[in-house]
């Protein structure tokens, strides 16, 4: 059980990010190879510029801030779809990522975190194991929770909570009620790189190295997670805890086939299913609320 | 045309809203040209005006997108110009467009206050003070006579009509005191048109003054207290309720003169 929590806790944290974001009506495909971005700087930093693991974080945090802000100025400015504006940050830092690596460690890895000053009181903080009733938790979990829980406050209970379902339901429409719709957008893009940095150090700060190819790939996965959870592709709907189920459901999968000793491989193919249940599903949502008699 | 122009107002009489000669040019292009009303508080001036008769930009100089090239707007008699959009709703004129600035996925009452949301709590505990959001939004429909059974049901659901008068009960709980209702009525049934008519009503009775732009003359007459009738940019007339029967509305609507000499043309093939 601890285990496929694991899995569905590092995944969660990106999938309710990612999840807020494609309810405020975009796509980051640069989520993914973010946390490796900001893994590698840690450790970057940590190991190779000899700095204090709390120094290397909070810089990784900067840079994420950076990369999101970036995004979302782009995307606002120029109205180009997300989805190429951060197809271009994606492959940008896939090549940084390997480029700056091989420049300062000459290999494909950061390695050594577990020497750098400060790191008992980060593992705590991020990569300790806590016992609850005899079963050993990884701490992201109860990150996961707290993010979620964040999250669903925040997009239910706050007027920013409003303007994401705004935006992403009628940018136009919102707007001319006086939403800041740009200001939201770029806050969104900005949260899905922090999380991104939150899962980044605890990769980092448990596995001690840190691989330059960490987290490619991956930023389809979260949108899965998501679309699981309920989010429309077209924006305007969908529930943090919904994509935080998502990622639950994946994580179960996954470990689960291999409880059943059935063959992993077939993974794949069962998380496509899901993906086309879950979509086909929330066609029907938006078509009972669309479709209504005028 | 206009009744009030040219004479002093006696107290009570003055008009919420008055155009006094207002002109429009886009470049070379005459858009309005000697437009004169007036909009009172409990009264519904219509705005008649077949495609391309200057309705669309009889709105925006009124709802200050635009600003009159020639003539003057005045406001509870002093002459007034808007510079944005927000200087008119500031000054409580209020717009309702047709695609009525909606969310169809989001919920009434979170539509109800977009964009203005109430709030509660302290510092980074500020919160959507949802509780008021949906009470107000009940208190507010329930007034203009909408029975709403559920708040929490999405826009979509609604029907056009029902949309439309939850957007005229948000202009109202906002401070409007003119409301300008831009064709309302065009893209619905007969049923639901006569149900935003009553909506129309309600709000007149509520003590505003309704600026209603439609092309339909029987919309417009059983409604409406004072008729504008525009036609290429150009005033065909205004006048009060008493002046003009519904088919002399429809007769000058339908362009009595254009339809006699259309019917000529299309008589006589290979004319020049």
């Amino acid at each position: 059980m601890a285990n496929w929590l694991d899995v569905a806790s590092i995944l969660g944290i990106m999938a309710v990010a990612v999840a807020l974001l494609m309810i405020g009506g975009h796509f980051d495909l640069s989520a993914g190879v973010m946390t490796g971005t900001t893994a590698l700087t840690v450790g970057i930093v940590a190991v190779e510029l000899q700095q204090n693991i709390w120094v290397a974080i909070a810089a990784a945090l900067v840079l994420a801030l950076g990369v999101g802000a970036f995004n979302g100025w782009l995307v606002t400015r120029t109205g180009l779809p997300s989805f190429i504006i951060t197809l271009g940050t994606f492959l940008m830092l896939q090549g940084l990522n390997l480029g700056l690596t091989k420049a300062f460690t000459g290999t494909v890895q950061v390695r050594g975190l577990a020497d750098a000053p400060g790191y008992h009181s980060a593992e705590l903080v991020l990569a300790s194991t806590v016992e609850v009733f005899g079963q050993p938790f990884r701490i992201a979990v109860l990150w996961w929770l707290l993010v979620t829980a964040l999250a669903a406050w925040v997009l239910l209970r706050t007027r920013f909570g409003n303007w994401v379902f705004a935006t992403g339901g009628d940018e136009v429409a919102s707007r001319n009620v006086g939403v800041p719709a740009r200001r939201t957008t770029i806050v969104l893009f900005m949260t899905t790189a922090t999380a991104a940095w939150l899962v980044g150090s605890i990769t980092a700060v448990r596995l001690t190295s840190v691989q330059a190819n960490t987290g490619t790939g991956q930023e389809l996965i979260y949108i899965v997670a998501a679309v699981i959870g309920g989010c429309l592709l077209t924006g305007g709907y969908g529930s943090a805890v919904g994509a935080a189920l998502g990622a639950l459901i994946f994580g179960m999968t996954q470990q689960g086939i291999v409880y059943l000793n059935w063959d992993a491989d077939w993974f794949y193919f069962f998380l496509g299913a899901m993906l086309l249940l879950a979509v086909l599903t929330n066609r029907l949502v938006r078509r009972y609320a669309e479709a209504a008699p005028r | 045309m206009s009744a009030a122009a040219g004479r002093p107002a006696a107290p009570g009489d003055t008009p919420l809203l008055e155009l006094r000669d207002i002109g429009k040019d886009f470049g070379s292009v005459i858009a309005l040209d000697g437009i004169s009303t007036s909009v009172r508080a409990g009264q519904v001036t219509c705005v008649l005006g077949d495609n391309g008769a200057g309705k669309s930009t009889l709105i925006k100089v009124l709802s200050g997108v635009h600003r009159p090239t020639r003539g003057q707007l005045f406001l509870d008699g002093a002459p007034v110009d808007f510079d944005a959009p927000r200087e008119a709703l500031d000054a409580g004129i209020a717009t309702v467009y047709q695609d009525l600035a909606m969310i169809p996925l989001m919920s009434i009452w979170r539509n109800f206050f977009l964009g203005s949301e109430p709030t509660t709590g302290w510092g980074p505990f500020r919160r959507f003070d949802r509780a008021t959001a949906k009470d107000v939004t009940r208190r507010e429909l329930a007034a203009m006579g909408i029975d709403i059974r559920d708040p929490d049901q999405p826009v979509g659901t609604l029907s056009g009509g029902e949309r439309q008068s939850v957007a005229i009960a948000r202009a109202v709980h906002f401070g409007a005191r003119v409301l300008i209702l831009d064709e309302p009525t065009s893209a619905l049934g007969v049923k639901q048109a006569a149900v935003v008519l009553r909506y129309i009503a309600q709000a007149r009775d509520q003590g505003l003054g309704v600026v209603f732009i439609t092309h339909n003359p029987h919309h417009a007459h059983p409604v409406g207290d004072r008729f504008l009738l525009l036609n290429r940019g150009r005033s065909m007339g205004d006048f009060a309720k008493a002046e003009v029967t519904r088919e002399q509305l429809t007769d000058m609507m339908a362009g009595g003169d254009e339809l006699s000499r259309l019917a000529e043309e299309l008589g006589r093939p290979g004319a020049p």
